[in-house]
């Protein structure tokens, strides 16, 4: 028999108010065993994890960090939920690890007050022991474990100190012998509390402290997700003696803070001191010119422009060389497994299928990496305080700007950002919104297409190109479109009132590499796990529908076809017989005939408002699991092979020539003109089509509906988009 | 005449009377500590005027001038 089974199995539920430190010492704890998922129907992270220590097996579940337990919304009740072993998914805690931030505890006791009332066994974690210290703020640790009547372990996360000391107060505590017993409210609320429960008992049994939880609850969320069978009736019940609580002068909901306010007062009373006169600390004065009218606005502008271009500086040469290394590994496959469809669905299928997926990891994670970074220090609540007039504009808020600014060079890392918008609808409003900002995987479409049919002219003696303006034009496309767009969201879809700013601003402190890494190393793999498989899968549809069905006969007569038309013309011939311009014209007809081309010729009178020919009909289908695959659907279909890279210089100019030259099967006009290539470009930088940023949507919104809704609604707006663009250039140029 | 929060001049401080409005911000500030009789300071603002930095209990509160205007001091 295994030790395991001798262990003792304690449930621990780890609480906290963000900037505390919380996700650090969940990593402390459990390290590399860590577990991440969904609660069902709501749109909360369920991240749990396990250690062992002495004869004891600790199970960890993280709750998302907080400021307090009044749940107003169903991803805030998530945590009342797990405490209170409502959840089935996760059985009732036997602790509750609370914790505290010593440099500002004052306030994180607010929390500790609501987790006390519930009565459970509860440990006390005092992190950053040290910042306080510097800080000269004293803590009497002994004293406050008295006062509090929980025990209290002074921990350092990022330095792993004190977590044996802390597991060993877990175990402890988790025998239940000391259950805390903290009302502090004044006695006319707990005796409505008690009638309150009494009532109830005989109707729809809730524990105490939920009841005390309902009669605070003023915004009637609480009380329309618990109360189903008594609903009518308590809610007049729960009225009344709201109304009975004001009148003796304990308004509900301020009664709760300043209760549990006074309480802490006289809890902190001897217990903790911190200096009294403002003396400036090192993060005061870093604050001081990081948040200054002028300096404040240059770091920060330095800061984001620093963010981004080495995302593309350092990112290119890595996703060039996972390119590279794709290719090579195909190439090396291909060269030893006879030809067929085997060879096709490994080579073009499953290593394509993969490539795609890993080409976005050098972006994902340098993204993360930035914004872990960010986070770590203190700087992102900045960010957010510095750009938030400007966000206010459209509805959103400051919390906004770091997920938009990140989704131009990817809308994955943008989108998994928008964790730190607790506001329900402001976060989906920007997670709907990132996809419109123009992110580097439209960059080679548009660097191509303006290459080949925007004159290279220049004004202002050679300042302004033309060239560069059209390309300025199609990132403010996108980043206009976003701004109307969540303007309309915000007065439709995702109506409500202004949802408090309110912010804390935490002191700055250098970043833990450890959190830090380990931070990038977790969203990055939940990229992989998660969007991942279903980018590979969408791949291999796609390179099915491009394969099947194989027309090896009509594909040879149309062959022998275009050879007899060149019959009597040895050089044209010798051309036409180069096994290479075979193999790629070969391809071509295959793609013309397989169920793709025929879908492409299908839609064909759909897209030629926009201009299009069937070719590029087909081309836009085929690169729905990622945009950027549009110039290698092309490089097909005008028989340059299925390699056209495009940053090279010769397979781009290549790639321009055929497009030149390209003609409709009717009429014989040219297929591509500027209006064309306009009314393409508008269409790539306002469509979805990337099947990782619809992966991470449903990711993150834990539901379809969003990832549907946002396809729908960009590709209408692509179509509207790109139409018009053809039609008035068509009539202008 | 009642001032609120967003009169203070930036480093002058001033005790709380109370939060107006009952509503999901009044909540907010609540829980963050904003209680009548506690010692709030306003430490600036945002380059583009809003929002406004306060410090309280020991800690940097950035509220919205809307916000810090249903604080009454």
């Amino acid at each position: 028999m295994s030790t395991a089974a001798l262990l003792k199995t304690i449930r621990v539920a780890l609480v906290g108010n963000p900037n505390t430190g919380k996700s650090t010492l969940f990593t402390a704890l459990a390290g590399v065993r860590q577990r991440v998922g969904n609660y069902p129907g709501v749109t909360v992270e369920k991240k749990t994890g396990h250690v062992h220590h002495e004869s004891h097996r600790f199970e960890l579940i993280d709750l998302p960090g907080t400021y307090s337990l009044a749940p107003r919304s169903p991803d805030e009740m998530v945590a009342v939920d797990v405490l209170l072993g409502r959840r089935d998914s996760v059985g009732p805690p036997d602790v509750v690890l609370s914790i505290v931030d010593a440099a500002n505890l004052e306030r994180n006791l607010f929390l500790v007050s609501q987790v006390l009332s519930l009565g459970l066994p509860t440990v006390v974690a005092l992190n950053m022991v040290d910042v306080a210290r510097d800080r000269k703020i004293e803590i009497d640790v002994d004293a406050l474990s008295r006062r509090l009547g929980v025990p209290v372990v002074a921990v350092q996360a990022n330095q792993r100190v004190g977590i044996a000391a802390l597991l060993n107060a877990l175990s402890t505590a988790a025998r239940g012998l000391a259950r805390p017993n903290h009302h502090p409210f004044p006695e006319v609320f707990q005796q409505h509390a008690r009638e309150l429960t009494g009532w109830l008992a005989t109707r729809q049994p809730l524990p105490h402290c939920l009841v005390e939880r309902l009669l605070l609850d003023s915004d009637g969320y609480l009380e329309s997700e618990i109360l189903n069978g008594a609903a009518e009736e308590g809610a007049t019940k729960l009225r009344e003696a709201r109304e009975a609580l004001a009148a003796a002068g304990y308004p509900v909901p301020a009664v709760e803070a300043i209760a549990r306010y006074d309480w802490i007062a006289r809890v902190l009373d001897g217990v903790a001191r911190r200096p009294d006169d403002h003396q400036p600390t090192t993060s005061d004065r870093i604050d001081g010119v990081l948040t200054h009218k002028l300096w404040g606005t240059l770091i920060f502008i330095a800061t984001m422009a620093v963010l981004f271009s080495s995302i593309f500086i350092l990112a290119v040469p890595l996703m060039d060389a996972i390119d590279g290394a794709i290719g090579w590994l195909g190439a090396a496959v291909e060269s030893r497994m006879a030809a067929g469809a085997l060879r096709s669905l490994v080579v073009d299928g499953a290593i394509g299928g993969v490539g795609a997926v890993v080409i976005f990891l050098p972006q994902i994670l340098l993204l993360f990496l930035f914004i872990a970074l960010l986070e770590d220090c203190g700087y992102m609540a900045r960010a957010a305080f510095l750009m938030d007039r400007l966000m206010a504009g459209v509805g959103l808020s400051g919390k906004s700007f770091i997920p938009l600014l990140s989704s131009f060079a990817c809308a994955v890392p943008g989108i998994m950002a928008t964790r730190v918008i607790e506001n329900r609808r402001d976060r989906l409003a920007t997670i709907l919104i990132a996809p419109l900002m123009s992110c580097s995987a439209r960059l080679p479409v548009y660097v191509i297409l303006i290459g080949a049919f925007v004159p290279a002219q220049h004004y202002l003696g050679g300042v302004v190109g033309l060239q560069g303006l059209v390309l300025l034009s199609m990132y403010s496309i996108g980043v206009l479109v976003a701004i109307g767009v969540a303007w309309l969201l915000k007065r439709s879809l995702l109506r409500g009132s202004t949802p408090p700013f309110v912010l804390e601003l935490p002191s700055y402190k250098m970043p833990s590499i450890r959190t830090v890494t380990w931070r990038m190393a977790e969203r990055g793999w939940a990229f992989l796990a998660r969007a991942g498989t279903v980018i590979f899968a969408v791949t291999i549809v796609i390179w099915a529908l491009a394969y099947y069905p194989r027309s090896e006969e009509r594909v040879a007569g149309d062959i022998a076809a275009q050879r007899a038309e060149l019959a009597g013309d040895a050089a044209a011939l010798a051309e036409f017989d180069n096994p290479e311009q075979l193999e790629y014209l070969t391809a071509s007809l295959h793609q013309r005939y397989s169920f793709l081309g025929r879908a492409g010729q299908w839609i064909e009178p759909v897209v030629r408002p926009l201009g299009w020919d069937w070719r590029i009909g087909c081309a836009a289908i085929a690169s729905f699991p990622a945009r950027e695959v549009v110039m290698g659907v092309l490089g097909v279909i005008y028989q340059l092979g299925p390699d056209v890279d495009v940053g090279a210089e010769g397979d781009q100019s290549r790639l321009q020539d055929r497009l030149r030259a390209a003609r409709w099967d009717d009429t014989g006009r040219p297929v591509y003109n500027l209006p064309v290539a306009l009314s393409i470009m508008v269409f790539f930088a306002l469509c979805a089509q990337c099947a990782a940023t619809l992966a991470v949507i449903r990711r993150e919104t834990n539901s379809w509906r969003w990832p549907v809704f946002t396809f729908a609604y960009m590709t209408a707006l692509a179509y509207v988009g790109a139409l018009v663009t053809y039609q008035i250039g068509i009539r202008l140029i | 005449m009642t001032r609120s929060a967003a009169d203070l001049a930036t480093g002058e401080s001033a005790r709380v009377v109370r939060i107006v409005e009952a509503d999901e911000v009044s909540r907010r500030l609540l829980e963050m500590g904003v209680t009548p009789g506690v010692e709030i300071r306003r430490l600036g603002a945002a380059p583009l005027g809003d929002p406004l930095e306060f410090e309280l209990r020991g800690y940097r509160l950035s509220l919205r001038r809307k916000e810090a205007e249903q604080v009454e001091i």
